[in-house]
């Protein structure tokens, strides 16, 4: 742990105000584009093979936040997607089921019903997904809604507007007050939506922003936006909640999610977990990916290392 | 490093690379015996396994080959520009077509790293060769007036550290230009050497304009008093490098000299803190930190000592030391028994200077040559490891308070190869590297190169550029 790190008191005054909260975000370090991207870049050329390829993979189901989010979900394609989730792989027990299934508030019950006594959880977005333009008032309904139709998870979007716009405490108070009213059930993830953030420097003050406003998750972004999870961002906001936790002793957790549809890619996300956040975060509970290709593609290369023979798409299930 | 998620051995295949058991020298287009008949053994220095029987050049060898590149200077030179260019063009995309073979070859020969060699040596030889191409038919275009003329045999004597992108950085501006060229590689590292010299086959390249002479220091020392080499390159020690100039002093040799470093890294408080650490590993600890180049003193800003350091700790501990071969090894094998000593002398003289030495916890294989990455806080200008080059995976901390405090230290040394910025504050940037004496300054990264961008020496770092349009100049009469 930093020997200079300020203790958690200190960083409960800078929330004090608006001028206080700007301060200190602007006062952590600067983020080096190039630097930023290279080292993402470096650790994506590890080579993840044999026993570390299987103990990956099987993490990486464990991992996936299973999601759909359309105007044209139903009851029957959440049902699926449930099923999905609690056997990712009908023809191999063995498989882990996947961490949650992700899904829009009037769809959580339906979910819940299809994973109970699964352990997987059900996630709802909520806070006027994805843009969230909408009123705190109706903003809270959503969450409570969601909340009372049993969600364990709710991931809100932030005010990305108040954010460029430099008010920072109206952000900050809005995710207290989602926080607040997710209760003490559900755990609060808090998507940035980091393609519109744009700058790396924007994305390591929200991560702050949202830990210190109480987020159980950092999330990069909703998968609605042209730029989504990429290994340098994630690789950003590993390092937030790891130095977040030196300084304060709070573990929060971080959700890629949009983009990531190759285990290939999955395995990268886990080297960035493991070489900078460390092991402490190798856990469903720490680390989580927002994908829904992406399980066919794990269970695949689950069935190939299994078996030694690639079998195509037809040996899962299309949900 | 432990963890649940340990990765598997990943290696590389030898298979890929056929290593012969014995080599000749490359004179006028064939491989031969040396002249007596002498030769010596190369080692892998991560096993200690003995790779290849390699004749060793002596001086009736180089004579030889200085004749061979005698004869063969007047037709190269001659050929237009973009004939020359196309040797050059077919050699690079040889090497771009072989080089996951060199890499392997290049990492058991050296020690260092198949993610290195693989992702910065063999590509940074090829961009090299494609670079000086393109100016083989530009010459008139250089800045050196029209039609420039090459300055006729190049005598070139290359380190171990990178044997092939050294060799690439010597031969590619002198056969652009139109020089002939006899290189001595390192007596450690001369494989990848003899390997380019079948490129060279295998380009159809002229017999004599490329002489490949491995051997040992005085094979080295015949080249350059050869009476009949008109040109001499060298990069190595700076006690090799003086020697040098003695030698050509009062000759008509061109002579420029690549020679050592103690590169300061100097890290502002309000430096992105993270790629700084980045860029601190990688400045120290690329290439087991045998780069004279590297950033081996740290000059970190006092009200961020802790911190930095902290952080710079905890990355040290995911270095995966181990095979070089292994795809995901970062820290690979020093390169020979010698050089090994030299570096556990000098850390040992830190310790004993009273500096704080600290190493991740490590386990170094059992055979073959290492050193685990070191650091030693509470250093001082005074201490023998803020001074004397190591040359190894060392690097000494020391603070400074203002940005001039900073600038004295940085230049407080003989050397003048390299030195590192990292602020945010662009203005900074400029006003610090116009105050440092360096041949290379790079902000807010470290160790990057590129064949555009000339490299060279202030002071005891040595003179002339190599790469880009300077690097042209060492190799024309001008």
């Amino acid at each position: 742990m930093p020997t200079t790190a300020p203790t958690a008191q200190a960083l409960s005054d800078v929330t004090a105000s608006d001028s206080t909260l700007r301060r200190f975000l602007h006062g952590l370090p600067g983020v080096d584009a190039v630097g930023l991207e290279a080292r993402a870049a470096s650790l994506g050329t590890r080579s993840i093979k044999t026993t570390a390829k299987a103990y990956a993979i099987d993490l990486a189901i464990s991992m996936v936040d299973l999601t759909t989010l359309e105007g044209a979900d139903t009851p029957g394609k959440v049902r699926a997607l449930g099923a999905k989730a609690v056997h990712p792989d009908p023809t191999d027990r063995t498989t882990p089921t996947t961490a949650a299934v992700c899904v829009y508030p009037d769809m959580v019950a339906v979910a819940k019903e299809t994973v109970a006594g699964s352990g997987v959880k059900v996630a709802s977005v909520a806070t006027a997904f994805p843009a969230g333009r909408a009123a705190l008032g109706v903003k809270l309904a959503d969450v409570r809604d969601a909340v009372a139709a049993g969600a364990d998870e709710i991931d809100m979007v932030i005010d990305r507007g108040a954010f460029l716009a430099g008010r920072y405490l109206k952000v900050y108070d809005e995710i207290v007050a989602v926080k607040e009213a997710c209760g003490t059930s559900a755990r609060l993830k808090v998507i940035f939506e980091t393609g519109e953030l744009s700058t790396y420097d924007n994305i390591r003050r929200a991560s702050w922003l949202g830990m210190l406003a109480g987020a159980d998750f950092i999330k990069t972004s909703t998968g609605k936006v042209a730029v989504n999870a990429t290994p340098a961002n994630t690789l950003l906001m590993l390092e937030a909640v790891r130095d977040f936790r030196a300084q304060t002793g709070v573990q929060v957790g971080v959700k890629p999610a949009g983009g990531i549809r190759t285990s290939k890619d999955a395995i990268k996300f886990l080297v960035l977990v493991n070489e900078t956040a460390g092991e402490d975060w190798l856990d469903n509970h720490w680390f989580r990916f927002g994908a829904s290709s992406l399980l066919n593609d794990l269970l695949m290369q689950r069935q190939k290392l299994a078996t030694g023979r690639y079998s195509g798409p037809d040996y899962v299930t299309v949900d | 490093m432990t963890s649940a998620f340990e990765y598997a051995p990943a290696p590389e295949s030898r298979s890929i690379v056929d290593v012969a058991p014995s080599y000749g020298l490359f004179v006028d287009g064939e491989f031969t015996e040396a002249a007596d008949g002498k030769v010596f053994k190369t080692v892998s220095p991560s096993t200690e396994e003995v790779l290849s029987e390699v004749a060793q050049a002596g001086e009736a060898d180089v004579d030889r080959a200085v004749q061979a590149a005698r004869r063969a200077f007047a037709k190269w030179s001659a050929l237009p520009g973009s004939e020359r260019a196309k040797y050059l063009f077919r050699i690079a995309r040889i090497i771009q077509e072989r080089s996951r073979e060199l890499a392997v070859l290049e990492t058991l020969d050296n020690g260092k790293p198949i993610r290195e060699t693989r992702d910065a040596d063999l590509p940074l030889v090829a961009a090299h060769f494609f670079y000086y191409a393109g100016w083989a038919d530009k010459l008139d275009h250089a800045g050196f007036g029209p039609n420039p003329k090459p300055l006729g045999v190049a005598g070139q004597v290359i380190p171990w550290n990178f044997p092939l992108l050294m060799l690439a950085w010597k031969i590619a501006p002198a056969l652009a230009t139109g020089n002939t060229v006899v290189l001595k590689p390192a007596e450690t590292t001369p494989l990848s050497a003899l390997f380019f010299a079948d490129i060279c086959r295998q380009a159809g390249l002229p017999r004599g304009v490329v002489n490949i002479l491995p051997g040992y220091g005085d094979a080295g020392a015949a080249l350059v008093a050869h009476p009949d080499v008109n040109k001499v390159a060298f990069t190595g020690s700076t006690a090799v490098g003086k020697e040098i100039a003695r030698t050509v002093a009062g000759t008509r040799k061109k002579l420029t000299l690549e020679l050592g470093g103690k590169g300061a890294n100097i890290v502002f408080d309000d430096a992105p803190i993270d790629q700084a650490v980045e860029g601190i590993v990688n400045g120290i600890f690329f290439n087991q930190g045998q780069v004279c180049c590297a950033g081996s003193r740290l000059l970190v800003q006092e009200s961020i000592h802790d911190e930095l350091l902290d952080s710079l700790k905890r990355r040290l501990s995911t270095l995966r030391l181990g095979d070089p071969l292994d795809k995901n090894t970062d820290i690979g094998a020093i390169n020979s028994a010698e050089q090994l000593a030299r570096i556990t002398a000098l850390a040992d003289r830190g310790e004993a200077e009273g500096a704080e030495r600290w190493s991740p916890a490590c386990e170094l294989p059992t055979s073959g040559y290492w050193f685990a990455p070191t650091l030693f806080t509470n250093v001082t200008q005074a201490h023998t490891i803020a001074r004397d080059e190591i040359f190894g995976p060392v690097l000494s901390v020391l603070t400074f308070r203002t940005p001039d405090e900073a600038v004295a230290k940085a230049n407080n040394t003989p050397y003048g190869l390299s030195a590192g910025i990292w602020t945010e504050k662009g203005s900074r940037i400029l006003a610090v590297a116009n105050k440092l004496r360096a041949g290379v300054i790079w902000s807010n990264t470290f160790n990057k190169f590129d064949p555009t961008s000339p490299f060279g020496g202030y002071k005891e770092s040595g003179f002339g550029r190599e790469g880009g349009r300077h690097g042209l100049e060492a190799y024309l009469d001008v």
